[in-house]
């Protein structure tokens, strides 16, 4: 039997309403706490404060909680590897997690610490898929995803490390137009 | 190694174009440049898993959250969650969200004053799907409701669904449409999906084993998740 998927349809302004109880904007795990920041702008530069960020991530040590992860790797009591954050009213958002260890590429080697996202809102009639990497990340050079990317477009999914003794990145999401970030078919 | 098997491709023109001119938010918000294809890794392979200890019983009966009865057409909306080879998806979370039976959304938002707020109505739910991938919720028919797209534009009833699945790339938000409603050929966002079968995925059908006599109205709504190919490609690039 093959039948056809559901279709995907907005979440609407009033997401907000269903998808609460899974709100998180923290990561708890062992390794290297870090903070992410950014904002979300539409094709026009305005912020876009209903939408909603999933974020799924490995460990530390590049495991992932879930069972179809064999690695041979610790996996910590209470870490999830998700967050959903729903952005402000100034179209921004702030995850706190610990900082992903690589994970196996698909055929071979190692992809480059990241994490996935997943970006709801109004207007966007299915889910867009992205990728956070990291700008202190000497892997990203190697990473065989990142090498999909037209070089002049692969800036979008990287975030940059802010000075200061707090592991701080800015990653922000231009969902049109100008500086677009890369989203993917998966 | 590994080299995983992807997730098939839903059939070509069942999914929303993301540039949907009529429904004018895509035209500001929804990327204008292609999609990069990706191949599947552990990264998209895995994907938080929500089952049955995340939901209370009385979370999927929309009705029993406030003093009295809200008004409106009971309804109790049930169905399973399958893959698309027709296998049950089992202990997955199930969120709903809803209008009241008047079309009007208990947010801030919704400022619209000519349909009234039901203090006996929120319009949230949770179900998880059992090991034969069956959920269920009892609520009231949501409203039709007007917005701001364009001239004398309402939205068809419906209500909000969003799923997990067990992977990252299963995850989906869709909305659940009701049968025979003249509204649904003029929605912009339902005819953002240029194949009549992908609208028809999203229309739930009345069923009359599932009313509750003298009580609620039954309508059948199964939700049919991507699944994974047997194999990985021979061509080594993981996806369609
Ligand atoms: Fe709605």
């Amino acid at each position: 039997m093959v039948l056809i998927p559901t279709a995907s349809q907005t979440v609407g302004p009033f997401l907000h309403i269903g998808m609460n109880e899974l709100n998180t904007n923290e990561i708890v795990g062992d390794g290297e706490r870090i903070a992410i920041t950014g904002r979300i702008l539409d094709g026009e530069g305005q912020p876009v404060p209903d939408a909603v960020l999933e974020f799924w991530q490995a460990n530390a040590h590049g495991k992932y909680a879930h069972p179809e992860d064999q690695q041979n790797k610790p996996l910590e009591t209470g870490f999830t590897g998700f967050a959903r954050i729903p952005t402000d009213t100034g179209g921004g958002f702030r995850l706190s997690t610990v900082k992903p260890g690589p994970v196996p590429a698909r055929t071979g080697g190692v992809q480059a610490p990241h994490i996935l996202i997943g970006v709801m809102a109004r207007g966007l009639l299915a889910r867009l898929v992205t990728r956070i990497y990291f700008s202190d990340e000497a892997a990203n050079a190697a990473d065989p995803v990142l090498a999909l990317v037209a070089a002049e477009r692969r800036a979008t999914l990287i975030a940059r490390r802010e000075d200061g003794k707090d592991r701080r990145y800015v990653w922000d999401i231009r969902l049109r137009g100008e500086g677009e970030t890369v989203f993917f078919e998966c | 190694m590994y080299d995983l098997p992807g997730y098939r491709r839903p059939p070509a023109g069942t999914q929303p174009n993301l540039v949907h001119p009529p429904y004018r938010s895509t035209m500001t918000r929804a990327p204008a440049l292609p999609l990069v294809p990706l191949p599947t890794t552990l990264s998209e392979i895995t994907g938080p898993l929500f089952g049955h200890t995340q939901v209370r019983p009385k979370d999927s009966d929309l009705t029993v959250h406030h003093a009295g009865a809200p008004l409106g057409e009971r309804i109790v909306v049930t169905g399973r969650v399958l893959d698309a080879d027709g296998r049950p998806v089992p202990n997955t979370l199930i969120e709903v969200w809803q209008a009241n039976a008047g079309g009007r959304y208990r947010h801030p938002v919704d400022q619209r004053e000519a349909v009234p707020l039901d203090p006996n109505f929120t319009g949230a739910g949770r179900a998880a799907t059992d090991a034969d991938g069956a959920y269920r919720f009892t609520t009231i028919k949501p409203g039709a409701y007007a917005w701001r797209n364009h001239h004398n534009a309402w939205r068809p009833a419906h209500i909000h669904f969003s799923l997990f699945g067990p992977s990252f790339l299963t995850r989906i938000v869709t909305q659940m449409y009701f049968p025979g409603d003249p509204l649904l050929a003029l929605d912009p966002i339902v005819m953002g999906i240029p194949d009549e079968r992908g609208r028809q995925s999203m229309i739930a059908r009345f069923d009359l084993d599932a009313t509750v006599p003298d009580v609620a109205l039954g309508y059948r709504f199964d939700i049919v998740l991507r699944c994974r190919d047997a194999t990985p490609r021979e061509d080594g690039t993981g996806w369609s």
